[in-house]
């Protein structure tokens, strides 16, 4: 079922959804936009394609607590972190970005299960933005995403001149769609506005510079050939190994697990880690990757070659172009997938 | 609510209760649940992340075996923060374990009546002797048992007095211990593992399990191929940096494998559909 609501009522439901949960949402502040908590104040930004940061940090924060010890003489005692409970919702994310929670959900909902992860997965009802006004650098189409009419989150949304539309796809949508009430007015069929907005959407989006990258002719070479293939050398040259690209990815799922002593005992915690750093695979007695040539290579050999190896095709890539925003010597995701055989059919 | 027992990522306590010096280097830890016993079970060649909270967690081999139900043995080489802390400590000190993580030698599959072929190089001992002690253990199951093991020095050989005393004993048993310099007091073998693998002339009628340093297992490797062996018949073991040890830290992906996870033991056609970056 579809509801529409004008965009100017749109503060009252979001005032109504942020009383019953909290509520997070695409928020600018110095000149940023990313997700923050809906406060009355708060700038929020729907009309801005992809926050800064992905939306992995919901489930995959950059930091978080993993256990906490207590040290007595030799003794020890093992304190297993409080999980919280409160639901939350994730409003207005894209659909590249919740497209990356069901790869995250590969790595961190396989057995062993991460509990961590998992419980604010179990929490979340995600609310995602179709994407009407693409940005040059997006390219998720490539990786079997449906910019504008996402199957993706339990409700969809569309902005289309002064109404927002909404339709629930899942149970956790319905308990949403509850929530709005009266202010979500439910329409009999599909509104003629909202298929146009989607049409001209489509036309945007088969114009986007890069969205018809040949992904199938990297997954029809050998890996060994990718593996060896010169473009590494060449590529890697200006890479600086700052691991922007990896912090932004909402696909990137390296961590490091690290002790602090807090002077009453120890905490340990976990932090977003990148493959980019010489450190990542330094043991006492050696690195075997040596160069950032080998450390570059990796990362892109596991979203291109090695994740779908392991996971019936499936790209960790979704195409969000934050890697190409933010790499400072754009060396990026599209370069690689064009030197390695997948430039534009057309 | 968190569900303790099935977070991976929280450890157990292990009770240290005595510690052997092996060689100037290797210390092996005895480590008991405060309960008593082991603090989880495991299979010959899985490993365990063991930690001093504050100072760092690593992974080692297990090596008891898992027909000992008393206790675990670790055997630990000094090489790091966390190492140099280990062999400071004494008996009676707690540490946290978590496992046990990866596969295992398949002593209920694959080698199951087979001849077994162990070829260890310095603490490359430590993955072998869970599987050597298991096979001891369940002697009927397995043909002839030949173990070389070498090392740099005679100080340097970690369980000697163990091998000395009870391996050699062992019925269908060959022990051939070998260092890599003459030595006044050493009336043994001298020269490279590789290159006494090569003039003790194996039949390829057994599976060989090498572990050791990675030039090492380099070297036997060719020269087991050599003697005719396939690399089907022939098992080592990884070892990469580790911080999850339940694949998804992501430090140890070798091409579509998590040598955590997927590992620590290969056979060697495995390997073949590995990158060389071990
Ligand atoms: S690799 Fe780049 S484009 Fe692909 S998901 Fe990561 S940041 Fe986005
Ligand atoms: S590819 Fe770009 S963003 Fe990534 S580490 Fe290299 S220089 Fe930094
Ligand atoms: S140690 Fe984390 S993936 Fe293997």
């Amino acid at each position: 079922m579809i509801y529409q609501i004008k965009t100017e009522k749109l503060p009252q439901l979001l005032e109504r959804l942020a009383a019953a949960q909290e509520l997070c949402l695409p928020v600018e502040h110095k000149g940023q936009v990313d997700f923050a908590s809906w406060t009355p104040k708060a700038k929020v930004r729907l009309d801005v394609c992809n926050t800064a940061r992905s939306a992995k940090d919901f489930f995959f924060p950059q930091g978080e607590r993993l256990v906490s010890f207590r040290m007595e003489g030799r003794q020890i005692q093992v304190e297993a972190p409080q999980m919280e409970e409160n639901p939350f919702v994730i409003f207005g994310a894209r659909p590249c970005d919740v497209r990356s929670f069901q790869l995250l959900d590969r790595v961190f909902l396989s057995d062993p299960v991460d509990r961590y992860y998992e419980n604010r997965r179990r929490r979340a009802t995600i609310v995602t933005a179709a994407c009407l006004e693409p940005e040059e650098t997006c390219f998720c189409g490539n990786f079997g995403i449906d910019p504008v009419r996402p199957q993706l989150g339990d409700v969809v949304i569309w902005t289309a001149g002064d109404t927002l539309y909404w339709e629930s796809l899942t149970e956790k949508g319905e308990a949403l769609t509850a929530q709005g009430g009266e202010l979500l007015e439910a329409l009999s069929e599909e509104p003629e506005a909202l298929t146009q907005a989607q049409d001209g959407a489509r036309a945007i989006h088969e114009r986007l510079p890069f969205g018809h990258l040949n992904l199938q002719a990297i997954s029809s070479r050998d890996w060994r050939e990718v593996f060896e293939d010169p473009i590494w050398e060449k590529l890697s040259k200006s890479c600086l190994g700052c691991g922007s690209c990896t912090y932004v990815c909402p696909t990137c799922q390296c961590y490091d697990i690290r002790d602090f002593d807090t002077g009453h005992g120890v905490e340990r915690y976990r932090c977003w880690d990148s493959c980019m750093y010489s450190s990542f695979t330094q043991m006492a007695h050696g690195n075997p990757r040596t160069t950032q040539k080998e450390r570059f290579r990796q990362r892109f050999m596991h979203k291109l070659v090695y994740f779908p190896q392991n996971e019936e095709g499936l790209f960790s890539c979704v195409g969000c172009g934050r890697c190409l925003n933010k790499c400072p010597v754009s060396t990026h995701m599209v370069k690689v997938i064009q030197e390695l055989g997948g430039k534009q059919d057309v | 609510m968190c569900n303790c027992n099935t977070n991976t990522l929280i450890p157990v306590v292990g009770q240290v209760t005595d510690i052997r010096v092996d060689t100037p280097d290797v210390k092996t830890f005895r480590v008991v649940s405060p309960q008593g016993g082991v603090c989880f079970d495991h299979l010959p060649g899985q490993c365990a992340m063991v930690s001093i909270p504050g100072v760092g967690e690593a992974m080692f081999s297990i090596t008891s075996s898992p027909t000992n139900r008393e206790f675990m043995e670790f055997s630990i080489k000094k090489c790091g923060c966390l190492t140099d802390w280990l062999h400071q400590i004494e008996p009676g000190q707690q540490v946290t374990l978590r496992g046990p993580y990866g596969n295992f030698f398949p002593v209920e599959g694959e080698l199951k009546g087979k001849n077994l072929l162990f070829i260890g190089g310095g603490i490359g001992i430590a993955p072998l002797r869970s599987v050597i002690r298991y096979a001891m253990d369940n002697r009927a199951n397995y043909g002839r048992l030949d173990i070389v093991y070498g090392s740099r020095t005679a100080q340097d050989l970690v369980d000697l007095p163990e091998i000395q005393q009870e391996w050699v004993h062992c019925p269908d048993t060959q022990v051939y211990l070998t260092i890599d310099k003459p030595q006044p007091e050493w009336d043994g073998h001298v020269g490279f593992v590789p290159d006494y693998v090569k003039e003790l002339k194996f039949n390829p009628d057994s599976v060989a399990l090498v572990c050791g340093p990675p030039i090492m297992i380099k070297y036997t490797l060719a020269a087991l191929l050599e003697m005719g062996f396939d690399k089907t018949q022939v098992y080592t073991t990884l070892e990469l940096k580790m911080k999850c040890g339940v694949g998804k830290c992501g430090r140890c992906n070798i091409g579509s494998k998590y040598v955590c996870k997927d590992g620590p033991v290969f056979r060697c056609d495995e390997l073949d559909e590995l990158p060389d970056e071990y």
